[in-house]
């Protein structure tokens, strides 16, 4: 316990309300007005009681108690009582769950916590940050859940929440993350010997707003917009997104917002009380309306839900219709580049699909050679149409 | 009470460099100490304009638009997601160029939001394009015996846009600084692929009025210029075309000192920020010689 510890516990103790916090109790005793110094002051925890204490009895029964750091840590420092992020610190370390007593011996060892695909460890510091040492501080580690089992050497360490920005920024293979709760947070990095303030400000950085959504969710008041709500409030060249049919809307949710590809959990339906048989997923916390990708490719699927089906006839052997069927599986699971190039049990080998092509597809890309439109004669793919990324 | 800032933007689902500026802004103000918080929101990233309010504790917001001018997104998109329910253009009060701030409560967190005009029309943004020439051409005096040209989109999608290039060329014309000023469009008369047409002094430096980097700024421009035959291969700065030399300096947004243009929008709007302007000018100046 530091001295400036004992001075806001005395203090606390000397104000009318007392302490009355996680098992601790600290009073001034008697009538508690504290006018008559001979009263003394009551300290106690689930373990024992002692009343009638003079100010130095007190701080002996204070000193080295978990309870009194514990009461600074959390109404001194944390602060912000309602708050996300008092209540995101609390989920950390399960202190509604658990005793002081326990919550320090589990702390001492470090306890883990997952949020998406970050991994959390709460431990017990002294103020310089030094492990074991209980002057109740935390310090917080955060990395990838994959990198559970990495020494703290073989990754790449920040301390500065800010550097989560340009960390999350690209995945393993480089490529850009639009969707920064997508399940391709890159690995290899750690945020080490973090305090309170920036491990709860690593976590909203590289999952923005979700300890805020997590947080309502928990009082009972997320505000969920769903996929209605949230589609006819587009404007501009979003405003067509609202005339999507109804099942495509559980195509798109089936798609985008399954735990493989996102770990929010999705909580908007299509409309209170018409709820979408697509699986919300698992994820910790809540996601309360349709991103702005899925706004963005449902643009893309409106346009092209437009379109009424025609028959086409093609001719396939049954393992080149069960190899389209394995290369739609394969993009659709992210798998192409795990795929080795000499595998070519795999249907989407690129061997395998290169020979697919120049076995089925005439000199216009036609599978079949059978024209897209046919009204041409030959009507090969044009490429997508340009990005308006409005 | 505190006091927060938050910066929104545009931000991209293809482009990961259009985020960096704001994200650079919003590091020099943070490190000014102004504001309690600063944090940025996005229209296409996270956290969205739609969740951006519900990340600050502050009671007290001041939002600013990193946008050019004012237009669908100042005056329907961002008012509309950041839920500030009673947003009425005309509180405004704005001729296109003019807007400064209103006030409202946000519908879902119930924080005061002061609701600033875009850092494009503000009058300080004429010493960022500045800047920008000074920085691009790495002499703090540049003005004599150089051209200027403030490039932006033209009237095609939103007439604002045009006006606020024509405000800022006026205004550093007015400078008397640069022997000649310009203002030039990618979709209008006086074209930007015609630059050299316009300038009779050999060295020209050219500010494209735009927040960030991305398609227009790093493909189209350069290449309408005639800079290079294709982006990809880069082009010299300065770069010969037609006798003259081009100095293009990219969008002028990614200057430093546009954090000094977001401060100004926050205090015009009654932010206590005084202090993190003058930290913020002196921290973004440029140093004689300076390679950009």
């Amino acid at each position: 316990m530091l001295a400036r510890q004992f001075d806001a516990l005395l203090a606390a103790a000397d104000s009318d309300d007392g302490i009355d916090f996680d098992g601790l109790r600290v009073a001034r005793d008697g009538d508690g007005t504290g006018d008559d110094p001979a009263d003394g002051y009551t300290f106690a925890t689930p373990e024992h009681e002692a009343t009638g204490l003079s100010e130095s009895e007190l701080h002996a029964h204070a000193d080295g108690s978990p309870y009194v750091t514990d009461w600074y840590f959390w109404e001194r420092e944390v602060q912000r009582h309602d708050s996300p992020r008092r209540a995101f610190l609390r989920r950390a370390e399960a202190a509604d769950d658990h005793a002081v007593d326990e919550r320090y011996d589990a702390l001492a060892d470090g306890m883990v916590t997952e949020w998406g695909q970050l991994r959390i460890e709460a431990r017990l510091a002294d103020a310089a940050g030094d492990v074991g040492a209980a002057d109740g501080s935390r310090r917080y580690d955060v990395r990838h859940v994959e990198d559970a089992d990495r020494a703290i050497e073989d990754l790449e360490t920040y301390d500065d929440p800010l550097d989560a920005r340009e960390l999350a920024k690209h995945d393993d293979d480089g490529m850009y993350r639009p969707l920064k709760t997508g399940t391709n947070m890159p690995t290899g990095w750690a945020f080490h010997g973090l305090d309170w303030r920036d491990a709860v400000e690593t976590v909203e950085t590289l999952y923005p707003a979700t300890v805020a959504n997590w947080y309502r969710e928990q009082q009972g008041r997320l505000d969920v917009d769903h996929w209605t709500d949230t589609t006819d409030r587009q404007t501009g060249i979003y405003g067509v997104v609202s005339e999507l049919p109804r099942e495509a809307v559980e195509w798109v949710a089936e798609a985008a917002c399954d735990d493989s590809q996102c770990v929010k959990r999705r909580e908007w339906q299509y409309d209170e009380g018409d709820d979408l048989a697509a699986d919300g997923g698992t994820g910790a916390f809540p996601c309360r309306e349709p991103c702005s990708l899925v706004i963005a490719a449902g643009r893309r699927w409106t346009k092209l839900e437009e379109e009424e089906p025609r028959e086409y006839t093609f001719h396939l052997t049954p393992s080149e219709k069960e190899q389209v069927e394995g290369i739609v599986d394969a993009v659709a699971d992210g798998r192409v580049d795990e795929i080795r190039e000499a595998d070519v049990y795999e249907d989407a080998n690129r061997y395998r699909t290169r020979y697919l092509r120049a076995k089925l597809f005439d000199d216009h890309g036609n599978l079949g050679g059978v024209p897209t439109d046919p009204e041409e004669e030959h009507d090969g793919h044009d490429g997508a149409e340009s990005h308006d990324d409005e | 009470m505190s006091q927060a800032l938050v910066i929104v933007a545009h931000g991209s689902h293809l482009n990961p460099g259009s985020s960096a500026p704001t994200y650079d802004h919003a590091d020099t103000i943070r490190a000014a100490g102004a504001f309690d918080e600063v944090r940025t929101g996005f229209w296409k990233e996270e956290p969205s304009l739609r969740e951006v309010l519900r990340t600050c504790e502050a009671d007290e917001v001041y939002v600013v638009p990193m946008f050019i001018s004012e237009g669908y997104f100042t005056e329907q998109v961002i008012p509309r997601e950041l839920r500030l329910g009673d947003w009425d253009v005309a509180d405004w009060d704005s001729d296109g160029l003019s807007a400064d701030v209103a006030t409202y409560t946000a519908e879902d967190t119930g924080q005061t939001v002061h609701y600033c005009g875009p850092v494009g029309t503000h009058e300080s943004m004429t010493d960022v394009l500045v800047r920008r020439a000074e920085s691009v051409t790495g002499d703090p005096d540049v003005g004599d015996g150089f051209g200027f040209a403030v490039v932006g989109h033209g009237t095609e999608r939103n007439e604002n846009s045009a006006k606020a290039i024509e405000y800022h060329a006026e205004r550093v014309r007015d400078m008397d600084r640069f022997d000649e000023v310009q203002a030039l469009y990618m979709d209008e008369e006086p074209e930007v692929d015609d630059v050299t047409d316009y300038f009779t002094v050999e060295d020209v430096v050219v500010v494209p009025l735009f927040v960030s980097d991305g398609f227009h700024t790093q493909e189209d421009i350069p290449e309408d210029m005639g800079l290079t035959d294709d982006y990809r291969t880069g082009y010299d700065v300065p770069a010969a075309v037609d006798g003259h030399r081009i100095w293009y300096a990219g969008a002028v947004g990614t200057e430093s000192l546009m954090a000094d243009v977001v401060l100004e929008r926050a205090a015009d709007a009654g932010a206590d920020v005084n202090a993190a302007i003058e930290s913020v000018r002196e921290t973004t100046r440029v140093a004689p010689g300076a390679d950009d």
